[in-house]
């Protein structure tokens, strides 16, 4: 009798306290991604004055499965110099938010490095610098040589050892790895 | 209540008015502690020259009594004398409860009995309080992983997460003072939140025989209990201060305990560790600190028939994970792999930043018991967890000090549990269990949620018998149901929602549809049965063979589910998956054990089958914005785990011990005929200890940990495009590291004080040869050495 008892306040109390459950009528909001970084966008501007040429990569889901799309708007001439402006854009909020400043905010902390590979022939320079004098590279300008097609990569490194001579001994994380396949001609 | 009374002492005069005086007054006298009976105690009736003493089974008899009430005084050698009111009223029979003296005050009953077995055809092994006491500066995962069988998956050397027989995590269960630890033990790199010094006796249970605490213990169950409070008044307590070299540290730890005669006790326990980062032979660790502060406190009352206990703990851990593993993608991965060294070594400092965890766990118990006559010992608990982790990642701007994963995991539970004795032979133990828990992922991190909001029920009933078929022959059967329901609030990425055809699949749980993510709430039921069968047979005196056969069943965990995104600290992206039906499986357990003084040993082989076994490896390369990232995704398999573990010890001179263990796991994926990914290689440990207690306990060992390579591991290495040198670059994530030798000493040495305080001074080296090493279950692995030469040592008074 007496386990009887127990058994059934044991039973009541199990159903009382799973009744207490709290209906969602409150959904949660949706957290949109405040540092990622879904578009980068170079502008070539040709020195002299002329077409711009655009590359760019954009992932609208970020980290989701969708690869980058990535566009270049056309070909840039051999033996120009352009100058070239990086914008960073996170697109997954609306407004769309300019990662751009927080970069040049903290230019201490970033430095964007341009790898030119596969047979292009050009060069580069950095034209702004961070507040000790490093490169930080959201702006930079591009010398084409001789006609040629090949990579143009942009890395940008979060905390990198400053100043330094190259991606080699550059150390930091990786923000940004964005390849264009491109030419001049 | 007045009427009662006066219903008494109306009876009482009634029967006072009949003068009838052949009544026998019989009955037993036992240990309250543990209902012993006891022989040889002394029962008079004040004021008359009646006495008896109890025969050999606790047995008293008074012969001719006249109704009326008695003053009757018991005593025994070693116990308090007390007096009780007696009320004859024709034959009476009553037994009476002695409080045995319990002289370790300084010392904890570690023998298995004082707790009482978990399971009684598995082996159990436990870790007494004195090996307890020399891991007071290192985690609960570092005592654990000095008994055989049991390795750990670290992340780096202050996350040391249990590995029980090769799995971990969500299989192994951990009970804390009799609370199941709800810790989000999902995740790989979350360590358990219980504080070493709090535990007075540790026991491991390889195998889901336990089913009182769960029936999902795929891999066992890890059970940690305070220690006992004797019931008489006493003041007592210790302190425990421990200085290391490697992380230039302390550990401070100090428990007092207040106990009275009437059963009431309390206990106050504290912890506080501090570390700086640590060294490897080479190079700083750099940010491995850690800042662990814990309080608790247990007040109680203790009988043999009832007793109450409320326990409150505050376990707080600020732990550095080394800078050089926060990684952007494969680019990275690959310069960090192939360099010898972290790519960030920094001066030591004390300083924790990001990336970090901060946990806080909190933990509030209530139980109850009350023994009923002729039926058993009814417990009533009610607990509730709070468990809140930061993580904190290298982040940018404004978010810098924002933690990247804030979630609050709260969880109520409620269990009546009954333990009986039917018979002399058949014992019985059963119980309800209801839970509810609650996840909340803070959305104010700026960073998607790791794992979604949801609400959790759970109910679980479960019974377990032993028969004592005769001296040598003990069975054991039990069962366990559990149902499991989740109520989810989940936002998947669009992207993800339809790669996965989850659109077409789930299109009803579809709550509302945003930008680029999508609001869903799966309902999800899980229904667990869970089973053990075993026996023990004992042949003579010294040898023991333990047989158990146990089917644990275990929902897939919030993580496996819900997956979906970049893991940081893994620098990988991890998927789950929605479709998950619970892992089952089925584990075989034989154990030879010899127990002697002079020489015993044990050796354990095992068999567990896993169907639907939740794993997760890589799938693919991922390309995103920042670089490739790995993509691992979860999927079901069935594997098969056998292994053997091994235990002796042989005096082989007087105050001379060999201790050996030896532990051997094989993991394969029967599926896909493929070994599994992250099994513990083969070790062994070898210890000689001198002791000798005629010289103030004086104890010396020296240890050698021989870790093998493991040989057997699926192959997951990828090649990504290096841009700079224009090549295609492996990513090695697999090779296993190089076997390794590590040498430890250790000494201890007892000095009394006064009567009543020791101090026990003690001094260690743990690698003892500055040996360079990885270890194949440390995830950080790939980017640095384990530690270099550590010099420990601590001093404890006993007060």
């Amino acid at each position: 009798m007496r386990n009887l008892k127990f058994l059934a306040t044991a039973i009541f109390a199990t159903v009382l306290f799973t009744s207490c459950s709290n209906d969602d009528d409150n959904t949660p909001a949706p957290v949109n991604e405040e540092e990622v970084i879904t578009t980068l966008t170079v502008t070539l501007t040709p020195e002299g004055g002329g077409t711009a040429v655009t590359l760019q990569t954009r992932d609208l889901d970020g980290d989701g499965p969708n690869a980058p799309v990535i566009t270049v708007s056309g070909d840039l001439t051999n033996g120009v110099t352009y100058n070239g402006s990086i914008v960073l854009l996170n697109e997954t909020v609306d407004p769309a938010e300019n990662i751009t400043t927080e970069v040049e905010e903290e230019a201490n902390d970033h430095q964007f490095f341009y790898t030119i590979a596969g047979g292009l022939d050009a060069s580069t320079t950095y034209s702004n610098l961070d507040g000790n004098g490093n490169p930080l590279g959201t702006e930079f300008t591009l010398t084409t040589g001789a006609a040629s097609t090949g990579t143009l990569t942009f890395t940008l490194r979060h905390e990198p050892t400053k100043p330094n001579t190259g991606l080699g001994d550059a150390g930091g994380e990786t923000d940004i790895a964005a390849t264009f396949d491109v030419t001049a001609q | 209540m007045r009427t009662y009374a006066l219903l008494i002492l109306l009876l009482g005069s009634i029967s006072s008015m009949s003068q009838n005086c052949d009544n026998t007054f019989s009955g037993t006298v036992i240990d309250l502690h543990d209902g012993s009976l006891l022989a040889g105690a002394t029962l008079i009736i004040s004021g008359s020259e009646k006495a008896v003493l109890t025969d050999l089974d606790g047995r008293f008899a008074f012969a001719n009594l006249c109704n009326g009430t008695y003053s009757i005084e018991v005593s025994h050698l070693d116990c308090i004398t007390k007096a009780y009111a007696v009320k004859v009223s024709g034959n009476t029979t009553k037994t009476f409860k002695l409080e045995h003296h319990l002289e370790e005050l300084n010392q904890v009953i570690i023998e298995g009995k004082a707790y009482g077995d978990k399971s009684k055809t598995i082996l159990e092994n436990t870790i007494s309080k004195e090996e307890l006491e020399r891991f007071s500066s290192g985690t609960l995962g570092d005592a654990l992983n000095s008994l055989s069988g049991v390795s750990s998956l670290n992340t780096g050397n202050t996350v040391v997460k249990p590995m029980i027989n090769g799995l971990h995590s969500s299989r192994v269960v951990i009970v804390n003072n009799g609370v199941r630890m709800e810790d989000q033990e999902w995740g790989s790199e979350h360590a358990p939140n219980v504080d070493i010094n709090s535990v007075g006796n540790l026991t491991l249970i390889k195998g889901a025989g336990a089913l009182q605490y769960s029936g999902d213990a795929v891999g066992g169950v890890i059970v940690t209990e305070s220690s006992k409070v004797p019931i008489k008044d006493s003041l007592y307590g210790k302190s425990l201060l421990t200085g290391a070299s490697n992380g230039r540290g302390f550990s401070l730890a100090s428990q007092l305990t207040k106990s009275y005669q009437s059963g009431w006790y309390a206990t106050l326990q504290g912890t506080l560790k501090r570390f700086g980062d640590f060294e490897a032979p080479d190079y700083v660790l750099s940010n491995t600190g850690t800042f662990e502060r814990n309080v608790s406190l247990n007040i109680g009352l203790n009988n043999f028939n009832y007793g109450i206990e409320a326990y409150y703990s505050l376990f707080k851990n600020e732990i550095g994970i080394l800078r050089a593993s926060h990684l952007g993608g494969a680019q990275d991965q690959i310069r960090a792999i192939n360099s010898d060294e972290p790519l960030i070594i920094n001066d030591f400092t004390y300083k924790i930043n990001a990336p970090k965890q901060d946990v806080t766990h909190q933990l509030a118990r209530m139980k109850g018991f009350k023994r009923f006559d002729g039926f058993g010992k009814l417990s009533l608990q009610y607990d509730f967890q709070r468990n809140n982790r930061l993580e904190f990642d290298i982040r940018r701007g404004t978010d810098k000090d924002n933690a990247s994963l804030d979630l609050k995991l709260s969880t109520h539970s409620l269990m009546l549990d009954l333990d009986s004795r039917l018979t002399d032979a058949v014992s019985l133990k059963a119980g309800l269990m209801a839970k509810y828990q609650n996840n909340f992922a803070n959305p104010n991190t700026g960073v998607r949620r790791l794992i979604p909001d949801y609400d959790k029920y759970n109910l679980g009933i479960y019974a377990i018998a032993d028969y004592k078929l005769s001296d040598h022959l003990l069975l054991e059967a039990g069962g366990r149901f559990d149902y499991t329901h989740m109520d989810v609030l989940k936002f998947y990425r669009t992207s993800f929602w339809e790669s996965r055809n989850y659109d077409e699949l789930f299109p009803e749980i579809v709550v509302e549809e945003f930008n680029n993510q999508i609001l869903t709430n799966p309902q999800l039921n899980f229904h667990n049965a869970s089973a053990t069968l075993g026996a023990t047979h004992s042949f003579g005196k010294k040898y023991k063979l333990f047989f158990n056969y146990s089917i644990a069943s275990r929902a897939p965990n919030p993580s496996e589910l819900f997956s979906e995104g970049l893991h940081h600290s893994a620098s990988r992206i991890e998927l789950g998956d929605l479709r998950f039906n619970s892992e089952i499986g089925h584990k075989m357990a034989l154990t030879f054990q010899r127990d002697d003084d002079v020489f015993d040993f044990s050796i354990n082989p095992y068999i567990n089958t896993i169907r639907d076994f939740i794993v997760i490896e890589p799938t693919g390369v991922q390309q995103t914005v920042r670089g490739n990232f790995q993509v691992w995704e979860y999927r079901q398999t069935n594997a098969q785990l056998l292994g053997v573990d091994f235990d002796a010890s042989y005096a082989f001179v007087e105050n001379f011990r060999f201790n050996h263990q030896f532990s051997l796991v094989k993991g394969y994926d029967r599926s896909r005929d493929l070994p599994l990914i992250s099994m513990p290689p083969v070790n062994t440990k070898n210890e000689i200890a001198y002791l000798n207690p005629e010289f103030n306990n004086l104890r010396l060992a020296l240890q050698s940990e021989y870790l093998f390579r493991q040989n057997e591991y699926p192959d997951n290495n990828f090649e990504v495009f290096v841009p700079e040198t224009e090549t295609m670059e492996t990513v090695d994530v697999s090779t296993p590291t190089d076997a390794y030798h590590l040498f430890n000493f250790n000494s201890s040495i007892d000095f009394n004080i006064n009567k009543k305080s020791t101090l026990t001074a003690g001094f260690g080296i743990t690698n003892l040869l500055n040996t360079s090493y990885r270890n194949y279950l440390n995830r950080l692995r790939y980017y640095a050495d384990d530690l270099g030469r550590n010099f420990l040592f601590n001093l404890k008074i006993n007060y």
